[in-house]
């Protein structure tokens, strides 16, 4: 990826980020939000993580903002009054942030591979096509394609999840079923106090 | 060249931004948002160790497979954290963190 194409969807992700905590109104917050999150897809899939990339927009940038825009329509929250800024709170807000941006800038550049680029960290799709022909045999599918010079990606996602975190997949399932319990039993209005 | 500190700077600085915004706002919805953000920042911290760091020839799928964990843990966290704030909206009239003052004392 050229690295006009990385600054312009970091600065995507950034500037509407900043638009997030700058905005007055809420509705501007939501959609500001959508699109960092479009911009921070871009740069995963810079990464070379395509699965990842798709679901960040699926997932955060369609299901999760339309909930929030439905939260914010449904109890009609109007924009923040200037009237009562609190002015501590917002200079602590800068500070906090600002020591913390410095403080992960100055750690991620004493790491020993903070200088690695991406044709350094190269991948060798071929190679590790051969090594999977060779110990997989009942996954053809992945090795053609690696052979083939493609990075399945989708594909590898699945094998890790189903092979190395069956467990954890399903433990997942258990907490959307609870969330989804929960919600129900939130907004469910208690009969007795209605009354 | 972008190398892995353009990234992981980035990813610092949405997740300061996200904490600012945690800090300052008032508004519970914006401070949630602000919340998905700061997740979204550690993602983005992950998926890069995760194409850094090649394993034979590949990039490392556990931290992708933990991506993918956050982001399910995110959605139903957003559900359940929502439907709270409707039940508070419900019973205080108001979003803002002030209304929400109890454990106060």
């Amino acid at each position: 990826m050229p690295s006009l194409l990385f600054y312009l969807f970091a600065l995507i992700t950034l500037g509407f980020g900043l638009m997030v905590v700058l905005a007055r109104n809420p509705v501007t917050s939501a959609l500001s939000l959508a699109m960092s999150f479009v911009g921070l897809a871009a740069l995963f899939i810079s990464l070379d993580a395509f699965f990842i990339g798709t679901i960040q927009i699926l997932v955060y940038a369609g299901a999760v903002m339309v909930l929030f825009l439905f939260i914010i329509m449904l109890l009609d929250i109007k924009a923040e009054s200037d009237r009562k800024t609190n002015v501590a709170a917002i200079v602590g807000a800068i500070v906090l942030g600002s020591v913390l941006a410095v403080q992960i800038a100055t750690v991620s550049a004493a790491h020993h591979q903070s200088d690695l680029t991406l044709n350094e960290a190269a991948l060798n799709l071929v190679a590790a096509g051969n090594q999977m022909a060779a110990t997989d045999k009942d996954l053809p599918t992945i090795s053609k394609d690696l052979k083939a010079g493609i990075l399945p990606d989708t594909k590898l996602m699945g094998l890790a999840l189903f092979k190395q975190y069956g467990f954890h997949l399903q433990v997942m399932g258990l907490l959307l079923m609870v969330g989804t319990v929960g919600v129900v039993v939130l907004s469910k209005r208690d009969k007795e106090v209605a009354r | 060249m972008i190398t892995l500190s353009h990234y992981l700077v980035v990813s610092g600085i949405l997740f300061a931004l996200g904490l600012a915004g945690v800090v300052a706002r008032r508004n519970i919805i914006i401070i949630y948002m602000c919340l998905e953000m700061m997740l979204s920042a550690a993602n983005l911290t992950l998926v890069a160790f995760s194409r850094f760091h090649v394993l034979a020839g590949l990039p490392d799928y556990s931290a992708q497979a933990l991506v993918f964990f956050t982001i399910t843990v995110a959605a139903a966290e957003v559900a359940v954290g929502l439907a709270i704030i409707v039940a508070l909206y419900r019973s205080k009239q108001s979003v803002e963190v002030e209304s929400v003052t109890k454990l106060q004392g």
